[in-house]
């Protein structure tokens, strides 16, 4: 059991009469990128949201390194080294990469002034970790300067910088070009070389398929496939199963 | 090294030359007056009080707000402040009531925008209207002397003396000036308004508390008005009903000439200082180039409207 970072079990969550999840089981291990699929309305979103602690269940546990955990929340979440890098990015794109870095959890010392050779030499750092090798960047950049896969790499280098151990990337790769999204591809990449753990959402296969290990497939609120990478010949195959599971309604275990 | 100086300080650079073709403009027009130190002596006299309101102008408007209810601020600070000395109360507490009802105006404004969901525009220009007809109510439009009870008080030396050559009104305008300066490039305080201004809905999603940092600008302005509510009693030894209202456009222009943009997110209170000494030499330079008063607003006019065209050249560009 020690080996999940997290564990769902059982959850099931309704809104109204929509049951937007049903007896969902789903776990992420250590170093593990799990690529959680689904059409719109299948519960990714749902799913994400009861990690980051933003939605309570209403029935179902939920296990952090082993452990059950009750009145989970986001800053609980936060504080089990659980971070989400929204679909927005949450970026203020007129300043610079180090001040995105560190928005709302500034590094500050006598009397409340940041510590800015700190902020800039622990940004740099980042970027540097991250793979920005560009000399054209530096922390001081303006982030509307970067393109939209930069701009997601900052907003992954400030969930890493606060020693996340599990990164949920929601649709990171919406609307960005295919250069870009192999930057993504790339920083998550190098989330799992530093040992944490990502969720990645998308509803697009090709995209999930080349950097996640294992695939969880949500169809209107049910685990409907779950299936580890060598259990999936190519993304081509994946394809084949979501149709099958679309037009049939069938679970592939 | 130098590159990136001017890369990080174009807006202030950039309202610097402004100011600096302008001096250099009215010197050639007129060089007796303007390389005479007795003017900038004069100048020096009023400019302060612009100054002191125009830094935290800085702060409400790079959080993607705006305040035209400071003038009627300073007038209702002015009032408690002479009224306390009016009444012969310690001059100490004068200050601090100044100082109090300042902050408490500029709260209020902050909570009318953030937890009312006012627009900062109109709830502003309301306050400014209502704060005024308070002040004209009570003091039924009279003014309330003070040269008795001030002429020979360390209050009115510590305001409005001289240290020197230099007033010290100005001294305190420095002093303001640059902890605005601190507070907007080097702190906490400063990066979350920015952040703020910048996309509201990315830094309540960071954490902050945008609702916190917008009220505590306007609690900024308020401090700011109840110094320059002391400030002008001590000059003027009377306190007048429109204590304050002059301040509003010249104010507000001088952060714009400054280089500080409307739509929030950035903002330079350097460029702020510089701004004011642009707006503020403007009247003293066309009377003295020998023109007629009659071309004072053309100028200001024709100032702000080649300094935004300036900045809107020289910003950086976006790929």
């Amino acid at each position: 059991m020690g080996d999940y970072i997290v564990e769902l079990r059982n959850i099931s969550k309704a809104f109204g009469k929509t049951h937007a999840l049903t007896d969902v089981n789903f776990r992420v291990g250590r170093a593990e990128v799990v690529g959680l699929i689904g059409d719109n309305g299948a519960g990714k979103s749902t799913l994400i949201k009861i990690i980051s602690g933003v939605i309570a269940p209403d029935s179902g546990e939920i296990y952090i390194r082993g452990k059950k955990v009750d009145n989970w929340s986001v800053a609980a979440a936060r504080r089990a080294g659980i971070e989400t890098v929204y679909q927005d990015k949450a970026l203020a794109e007129q300043q610079t990469i180090a001040r995105n870095i560190f928005m709302g959890r500034e590094l500050t010392g006598f009397l409340g002034f940041i510590r800015g050779k700190d902020a800039y030499n622990e940004a740099n750092r980042l970027m540097r970790d991250i793979g920005f090798t560009s000399k054209v960047f530096s922390p001081d950049s303006i982030v509307a300067t970067l393109s939209g896969g930069e701009k997601q790499g900052v907003a992954i280098a400030r969930a890493l910088y606060f020693d996340a151990t599990l990164i949920i990337l929601d649709e990171p790769t919406t609307a960005l070009s295919l250069t870009e999204s192999e930057k993504v591809f790339g920083f998550v990449r190098q989330i799992k070389q530093r040992g944490c753990s990502a969720i990645f959402i998308s509803h697009n296969i090709y995209h999930v398929y080349d950097v996640a290990d294992r695939f969880v497939i949500l169809d209107r609120g049910r685990v409907v496939m779950s299936a580890e990478k060598h259990e999936v010949p190519s993304a081509d195959q994946l394809v084949k199963d979501l149709q099958d599971i679309a037009r049939t309604g069938r679970r592939i275990e | 090294m130098l590159s990136r100086f001017i890369d990080r300080n174009r807006r202030p650079i950039s309202a610097f030359v402004v100011l600096a073709v302008l001096l250099i403009a009215f010197t050639i027009a007129n060089p007796k007056v303007f390389l005479n130190p007795q003017l900038y002596t004069a100048v020096f006299t009023s400019l302060p009080l612009s100054i002191i309101l125009a830094v935290p102008l800085v702060f409400v408007i790079a959080a993607g707000e705006i305040d035209l209810a400071f003038p009627s601020v300073v007038g209702v600070a002015a009032w408690a402040c002479a009224l306390v000395i009016q009444a012969g109360g310690n001059h100490l507490f004068a200050v601090l009531a100044a100082l109090s009802v300042g902050a408490l105006a500029g709260l209020l404004n902050g909570l009318l925008v953030t937890r009312a969901k006012l627009s900062s525009l109109v709830s502003t220009l309301g306050m400014n209207f209502l704060l005024r007809g308070l002040i004209n109510l009570g003091s039924r439009g009279e003014g309330i002397p003070l040269t008795a009870q001030l002429n020979d008080a360390p209050f009115r030396f510590i305001f409005a003396g001289e240290l020197g050559p230099i007033p010290t009104q100005m001294l305190w305008a420095i002093a303001f000036a640059i902890v605005g300066v601190l507070l907007f490039n080097y702190h906490k305080f400063g990066a979350q308004v920015c952040c703020v201004g910048d996309n509201q809905e990315s830094a309540r999603e960071m954490g902050i508390n945008v609702e916190r940092v917008r009220t505590l600008t306007y609690v900024y302005v308020g401090i700011a008005a109840g110094l320059v509510a002391i400030l002008s009693n001590a000059l003027n030894l009377i306190f007048w009903p429109n204590t304050g209202d002059g301040f509003l456009l010249s104010t507000l222009a001088a952060v714009f000439v400054g280089g500080t943009p409307t739509w929030g997110g950035v903002g330079t209170v350097t460029g702020a200082v510089i701004g004011t000494f642009t707006v503020g030499f403007v009247t003293t330079g066309i009377i003295a180039a020998g023109l007629t008063g009659f071309w004072t607003q053309f100028f200001y006019g024709l100032i702000i409207i080649l300094s935004l065209l300036g900045h809107r050249f020289n910003q950086p560009r976006y790929r």
